[in-house]
């Protein structure tokens, strides 16, 4: 029999369809925040960020999460940006990542987070290695490979700035960091810019020339732990936890005896190398070893210019979003109500409060 | 006793169905992206509709600030001048290599265990060294496609070859025809529509992998942008160059379709109706 008409189809799926609607946008109304127990942690492969899975191991993370009735998972990703984005998208409750990814991703992306744990700073990590150049003034018409719109792009950008060249001066290729080795063997490629342990694979080519690298910017590439400032506000217990977590395990880490050589080395092989080769990255890392240091380093005038270096650099690059009128529209806040940027629309926040609980010894 | 199997939509109905899930899909992604947009009206990952609009026109429309390209029509350039790079020289070698193997045992013998073996290799496995070997050029680009698709195209001919029925061969000798006679004028001809159904088959992971090479390093190109702009979350890019691409792979199937029916229309007797 055919079914020339076709309305009694129509009605049915029609009704089917309203269902299956309705039913699809009730699953998509997420559960709204309330007092949380449970708190997930994304981290990736990086010498600031390997005390987190240690901590996990050694139970310094169940001992504080425990402390305060709560529950903290730390989880690996394998890819650096794909962990910033599942934060961004509410997957976790708190990240590793840098202050200019932190402000790039999740603060452009309108999620309010507050970089609670100032681990580190790049002194040495990052660095544009050349077998072509002696110089970076010779940088000049080179095809450089590199993570674009990353830390790396970052600082090219500087050493670029340092000798009066501009990013037109030179053609970038965007290349996966997974790859940038390899790239960095094929004849064809003369520059690339990356970072530990990857650089320190670049730089063992031979006929490679170290050009510039973090040591130059100190203070601008920063490594931190970031929460969403929404979950924190309503679980202060959390932060307390973190910064309880970071502090001991910063204490084991940088212990100078048997204790703090098998921390490094069980860091160093979570991070596919050893002890002497963790080390060695740990050379080229400022770390804050003490929660003085790092309260010191959040609440001084520096941080403030770096981060206007690097809302510029993110709002030249389109970084910021595409209704973005200036450099302005995300708002940075720093300890003592300082904000750059839009007062309405803060994002990012340097945040020292729980630091400074850490640093007197009262959590 | 109506049954379902009997149940058969009219002209009007069909279309109406075709498009009714298309339109499901859209009111899901608008209802979706809404809830998003109130609870953070600055959420990047399910973008409204007109936001994704803007950023389009300002893509296919407005010169890029750092390069001075119009940044969607540069990029669709690039890609499509690889894609076609990378299958034409994948066609040719699989048309040259399956006529052969299809028709020459000595041929035969001789390369089709290699080609049974090299199809075998995943080509993004081997793609440092493909980086190493041919550069991280254009060229490593077109090469991936070529790795990725030509296998399939020479076993794919040399068994449409094969499958030339044997009295057409032994008639062509008898009338005195010599290999390369019977090559040109017996087995290229029947082979030309399968070539190009085989090319047709070859679009998605032709696209696959050149999205892939663009993703590893590029400095312009469909994929290179999804994979750049990926860092900070820009679904309000990424989504519509997914849909572009959609549209760009089948108007490509329906083009090569069609140059398939209009070529060869003997091969398609059986479609008419």
């Amino acid at each position: 029999m055919r079914f020339g008409n076709g309305k009694f189809g129509i009605r049915a799926l029609s009704a089917a369809a309203l269902g299956l609607l309705c039913s699809l946008s009730i699953l998509a109304d997420r559960a709204q925040a309330e007092p949380k127990k449970e708190f997930n942690i994304a981290w990736t492969i990086y010498v600031g960020w390997m005390p987190w899975p240690y901590a996990a191991d050694a139970g310094i993370v169940k001992k504080w999460a425990d402390k305060y009735g709560i529950t903290i998972n730390v989880k690996q990703i394998n890819d650096y940006v794909e962990s910033i984005n599942q934060y961004t998208a509410g997957s976790f409750d708190g990240v590793t990542a840098t202050n200019m990814d932190g402000l790039t991703i999740p603060a452009a992306g309108g999620v309010d987070t507050t970089i609670l744990i100032v681990g580190d700073f790049s002194n040495g990590n990052d660095g544009i290695v050349s077998k072509t150049a002696k110089t970076a003034a010779e940088l000049k018409g080179q095809t450089i490979n590199l993570v674009e719109l990353s830390v790396s792009h970052y600082l090219l950008a500087r050493a670029l700035d340092s000798v009066g060249l501009a990013e037109k001066d030179v053609t970038i290729v965007n290349t996966s960091d997974a790859d940038i080795v390899a790239a960095f063997k094929s004849p064809e490629t003369s520059t690339v810019v990356t970072w530990n342990p990857l650089l320190a694979e670049v730089n063992a080519e031979p006929g490679s020339v170290p050009l510039f690298d973090s040591t130059k910017i100190p203070g601008e590439i920063i490594d931190t732990l970031m929460v969403n400032t929404e979950v924190l506000s309503d679980n202060p217990d959390f932060g307390k936890a973190i910064a309880g977590i970071w502090y001991e395990t910063m204490s084991v880490l940088m212990d100078p005896g048997e204790k703090g050589k098998t921390a490094r080395a069980a860091m160093g092989s979570m991070s596919g190398t050893d002890l002497a080769g963790f080390d060695a990255q740990l050379a080229a890392t400022k770390l804050f070893s003490t929660p003085q240091e790092a309260v010191a380093f959040t609440e001084s005038e520096d941080l403030v210019k770096t981060m206007d270096l690097v809302r510029t650099f993110s709002f030249d690059h389109g970084l910021l979003g595409d209704g973005a009128a200036d450099k302005d529209v995300v708002g940075i806040a720093f300890p003592g109500e300082r904000v750059l940027g839009s007062a309405d629309n803060v994002k990012l926040r340097f945040d020292a409060r729980y630091m400074r609980l850490a640093a007197e010894g009262s959590l | 006793m109506r049954r379902a199997i009997n149940i058969v939509p009219g002209s009007g109905t069909r279309i109406l169905l075709a498009f009714l899930p298309f339109l499901l899909i859209a009111c899901l992604y608008v209802v979706a992206s809404a809830e998003r947009q109130a609870a953070n009206p600055g959420d990047k990952l399910l973008p409204p509709i007109a936001q994704m609009a803007t950023s389009v026109s300002r893509l296919a429309s407005e010169p890029d600030r750092r390069s001075g390209n119009l940044t969607l029509w540069s990029d669709t350039a690039a890609s499509l001048r690889r894609l076609a790079m990378g299958l034409g020289a994948a066609a040719s070698i699989g048309l040259v290599l399956g006529l052969a193997l299809g028709l020459l045992p000595m041929a035969s013998a001789g390369l089709s265990p290699l080609v049974a073996v090299v199809s075998m290799i995943p080509p993004m496995a081997i793609l440092p060294v493909l980086f190493i070997v041919f550069g991280l050029g254009e060229l490593s680009k077109v090469v991936l496609i070529v790795i990725g698709i030509t296998p399939f195209l020479v076993r794919d001919l040399a068994m449409t070859v094969a499958a030339i029925p044997r009295e057409q061969m032994v008639k062509a000798q008898t009338l005195g025809a010599s290999t390369w006679q019977i090559m040109l004028r017996v087995a290229l001809p029947q082979t030309m529509p399968r070539l190009i159904e085989a090319l047709r088959l070859s679009l998605g992971p032709a696209f696959l992998f050149l999205i892939s090479a663009e993703a590893i390093a590029a400095e312009s190109g469909l994929g290179y942008r999804i994979f750049l702009v990926r860092r900070y979350l820009a679904m309000d890019v990424i989504l519509p160059y997914v849909a572009w691409i959609t549209l760009l792979a089948y108007l490509f199937d329906w083009l090569l379709a069609r140059i398939a029916r209009r070529g060869f229309p003997w091969a398609y007797g059986q479609e008419a109706r």
